[in-house]
């Protein structure tokens, strides 16, 4: 009881700090400082400060975990890797044109060391077009998804956060592309265009960009709504600041996860193309090899079968990035946001 | 003294209904002026017209002058400038208020860089200094923490020091501290006083709080369904509240009354609810007010001045006989 009568002495004074009878002058703030309210420096912690801080990640850290303790998306970046270090070093290995004749046609896989993975009907090395094709589904891959994702990003960004008649045109503008079957309009556009890399870039993001603007459209109207964003007006932000400083940053995870789907699409797409013939002539890709070996598919399956594993492994490794990406970035799955 | 604000007859139209109804007040510089009401009578739109920050589909009408400009007469262009510079305002929910992937140093800059001419190394510094101003401790490391590393009463102080980072001459707080709890709300509300001092600016408290209006106004206007119903010093208001709804509100206050325990009776309340913003005829709190007479379904009852800072809207108010003058100042 000792020890409590120091507390009990003292008198506590639970009342507000007593305000003076008439009004403070407003003209005179500073003539009356406040009182001191007492213990202002003691709180409890609260429930969420203290869950906040037992999660303990910072910026990107935590969902860069999730993504790696994924063996299927670490599976994926692997095999991109291998792909993407097989178009860099494609001509170191192979300096000379992969569609020259090189040996004796037919040859099989492990028949002739030289040649491991053979040669086709006209006698050129396969493992030569193998890594030579890489080239150019990555390159058109990755260029077509950056196109269509800027077209589609700005397009929808400014459906979703005007609003209103901006809206309507721009989604029936989107319905449009929607309502023709994408590789139609593929086809038809890259043979009205010489089918050169840069034509069928153009066309795969010509039909690809409407899923990005859907996308971006549906997240910018959430998050249109919420409150920093009113905050962000509130300071005097201008429109173009707001979009992409205040609200892009916060619809990212799900582009993406989407743009890593785009790419797989995107490398199918160029492979259909070339298979049709309706490739870039001049440079050898993994749709044109299969394409040239369908005609004796009976008697040299390996000519069809590689370049189709290549894709088949490629679009697979981009689809488990994409699941890897997802599982990582999307807000059902993450405490905070 | 010349008003830094004077809003006149502000009124909000929805193209269904009119929220706010021919609102006016004034708030003078360094003064801090509390709007006070109940859900739905229009506090926060009354806010929002002031930012220009109305959804859409409303329009304002009336006069709202700041500093000499008629904020809404201005092209968006120039609103942009005031806003964040001149007039700045801090929301109810600090959790969501903070964009959630810029740390807090970003958002600070950000807006320090949009108003002023300065460089980003000064506007860091800058930015450190006013999270020293709101006591965050340790600014110089919280400076690259992400808003949600920060407690409630943390972010709704980086809230704070983001309103006041370009001096604003008028800060309006729209429930600022409703979210947070109560001895943080404190700090919170000494802070705002101790800003309004230091930096020489207005500040609009919103709030339902009356307790928080008793310690910190310096002039109180009271709201019911989008009007003004009743304006003075917060002493006298609350010591003899003229207009009925007053009265009620603070006879339903359980931390007003001295020698009263909250165990020692029911809390009177006001019967019934506000009524839809859409409203009907005559005074918008009749069917729940005790003194009405059956001329209050008529008329909206006017504005009438009891003495120089006092205004109630309701005729049949026990105002004192010392009061020689009363005079209708319009609605």
């Amino acid at each position: 009881m000792n020890k409590l009568g120091t507390y009990a002495a003292e008198t506590i004074d639970l009342e507000p700090p007593a305000r003076a009878e008439t009004a403070r002058p407003a003209t005179n703030p500073a003539a009356q400082p406040a009182a001191q309210p007492r213990w202002t420096h003691i709180h409890a912690p609260d429930v969420r400060a203290s869950a906040v801080r037992s999660t303990a990640w910072r910026g990107l850290r935590r969902e860069f975990k999730v993504f790696l303790s994924n063996p299927n998306a670490l599976f994926g970046v692997a095999f991109l890797l291998v792909v993407a270090l097989s178009a860099l070093l494609a001509s170191v290995i192979y300096p000379s044109d992969p569609m020259e004749m090189v040996a004796r046609p037919f040859l099989w896989p492990g028949q002739n060391v030289t040649y491991p993975l053979g040669t086709d009907s006209m006698g050129r090395d396969v493992l030569a077009g193998i890594l030579h094709g890489a080239r150019i589904s990555l390159t058109v891959g990755i260029a077509a998804t950056l196109l269509g994702l800027s077209a589609g990003i700005l397009i929808g960004a400014t459906a979703g956060y005007f609003g209103g008649i901006v809206d309507d045109i721009l989604v029936k503008f989107i319905e449009i592309f929607q309502t023709i079957p994408s590789f139609v309009l593929l086809v038809v556009l890259v043979a009205i265009a010489q089918p050169t890399t840069g034509t069928v870039t153009v066309a795969i993001a010509t039909v690809s960009w409407p899923t990005v603007a859907r996308l971006t459209r549906a997240e910018f109207r959430a998050i249109r709504e919420k409150d920093y964003v009113l905050a962000a007006r509130s300071l005097g932000f201008g429109h173009a600041r707001i979009i992409f400083r205040e609200i892009l940053p916060n619809a990212l995870p799900p582009l993406i996860v989407t743009s890593s789907v785009m790419v797989a699409s995107a490398i199918l797409m160029e492979s259909a193309l070339s298979f049709m013939g309706l490739g870039d002539p001049n440079r050898i890709s993994w749709g044109s090899m299969i394409g040239a070996g369908r005609d004796v598919i009976r008697t040299a399956w390996y000519l069809t079968a590689l370049p189709g594993l290549a894709i088949v492994f490629t679009v697979l490794a981009l689809n488990l990035i994409g699941d890897g990406l997802n599982d990582a970035l999307n807000p059902r799955f993450s405490e905070e946001r | 003294m010349a008003a830094l604000l004077d809003v006149r007859d502000l009124s909000v139209r929805f193209p269904s209904a009119e929220p706010v109804k021919g609102v006016s007040f004034t708030a003078n510089p360094g003064e801090m002026l509390a709007i006070v009401g109940e859900s739905g009578s229009g506090k926060s739109l009354t806010a929002l017209a002031l930012m220009g920050l109305l959804p859409r589909q409303a329009r304002a009408g009336g006069q709202i002058s700041f500093d000499g400009r008629d904020l809404l007469s201005l092209r968006e262009r120039d609103l942009r400038r005031i806003r964040g510079r001149d007039i700045a305002m801090i929301f109810q929910e600090p959790m969501t208020s903070l964009n959630p992937v810029l740390t807090i140093g970003d958002q600070i800059v950000e807006v320090l860089r949009i108003h002023e001419d300065l460089s980003r190394r000064h506007a860091r510094a800058r930015a450190i200094e006013l999270l020293e101003l709101v006591s965050i401790p340790e600014p110089a490391r919280r400076i690259d923490d992400y808003p949600h590393q920060l407690s409630g009463g943390m972010r709704q102080r980086v809230m704070i020091a983001i309103a006041v980072a370009c001096n604003p001459k008028l800060l309006i707080a729209d429930e600022a501290t409703t979210a947070l709890d109560v001895t943080i709300q404190a700090q919170v509300l000494q802070l705002l006083d101790n800003l309004r001092v230091k930096l020489n600016m207005a500040v609009i408290l919103i709030t339902h709080d009356l307790g928080i209006v008793a310690q910190w106004a310096d002039r109180v206007v009271v709201m019911y369904a989008g009007r003004k119903i009743e304006e003075g010093f917060p002493g006298p208001v609350f010591d003899t509240p003229y207009h009925p709804y007053t009265r009620g509100l603070l006879a339903a206050s359980p931390r007003l009354k001295a020698d009263y325990h909250y165990s020692d009776g029911p809390l009177s309340e006001i019967p019934g609810s506000i009524i839809s913003a859409s409203g009907e005829r005559g005074c918008s709190f009749r069917p729940r007010c005790p003194v009405a007479r059956p001329a209050c379904a008529f008329a909206v009852p006017e504005l009438l001045s009891v003495s120089a800072e006092r205004q109630v809207a309701c005729p049949y108010v026990p105002i004192p006989s010392e009061v020689a003058h009363v005079a209708s100042v319009g609605r």
